[in-house]
């Protein structure tokens, strides 16, 4: 399994704040691509923005990141802290 | 978790004083303390701003700040150096973030201070959201500005370019 989360305009967006999936993907875009499967507010949250931010047990990480079982991803907005 | 004795994310409010002379402790061969408090304003974007709320990655914004700080310690020659940034709900004129940095001469300080604070605001994963007068509540935008204001260090030289 590997653990997902959603943080600021995204779990408003997507209606959630993390989730369990089944590990069946080999980097972020494949998750990425299967998540926008859900409809269209996945697609412009993640397949389709420009200005998507990755990361992978707590790295900043990008599409090409390879994935593994027990890993936590974490998909969010552009930062705005300070 | 991991815990970093110079980073702090708290709900609570920090007392400046107190936080410098924790920063000092221990030292006699500092000969200059840097510190920048950020505060909240009551306007934003040209709309009034009634609260604040900020969100953080449990986690990884520890990781990032912590990053950051090294960073600054690798660049310049520098004593001690310490963050706080606050999460949760807050008003206009509270004090939101402190960085705090101490070194033997103030030119290392003042930059080293001032490249934390450009890269927290664009590297530590914290998001802001507005509540306006009426109840309206919005997710705040990342500035353009602040990525430029990083951008100034990437030079690699120990001044901004």
């Amino acid at each position: 399994m590997i653990n997902v989360l959603y943080f600021a305009s995204f779990r408003e967006m997507l209606g959630q704040a993390n989730e369990q999936l089944p590990v069946g993907f080999a980097t972020v875009e494949e998750l990425i691509h299967q998540l926008a499967q859900r409809g269209e507010v996945w697609q412009q949250a993640l397949l389709h923005n420009q200005n998507l931010q990755i990361a992978v047990n707590h790295d900043v990480a990008h599409r090409t990141t390879l994935i593994k079982a027990g890993d936590e991803i974490a998909f969010f907005p552009p930062v705005t802290g300070g | 978790m991991v815990d970093f004795p110079f980073i702090k994310i708290q709900t609570e409010d920090f007392d400046l004083t107190s936080e410098l002379k924790q920063l000092r402790a221990g030292y006699t061969d500092i000969g200059a303390v840097v510190s920048f408090v950020g505060t909240v304003r009551d306007i934003n974007e040209g709309d009034d701003v009634a609260v604040l709320e900020l969100e953080h990655y449990p986690g990884m914004t520890e990781k990032a700040l912590e990053n950051i700080r090294l960073q600054a310690h690798a660049r310049w020659s520098l004593e001690s150096s310490l963050i706080i940034h606050r999460i949760g709900k807050m008003y206009p004129t509270d004090q939101i973030v402190l960085v705090a940095v101490a070194s033997r001469h103030r030119e290392n300080a003042f930059y080293a201070a001032h490249f934390i604070m450009d890269y927290l605001k664009t590297n530590a994963p914290f998001w802001k959201k507005e509540t306006l007068p009426n109840g309206q509540e919005r997710w705040v935008d990342a500035r353009i500005s602040d990525k430029e204001a990083e951008k100034r260090w990437s030079a690699n030289l120990n001044t901004i370019s």
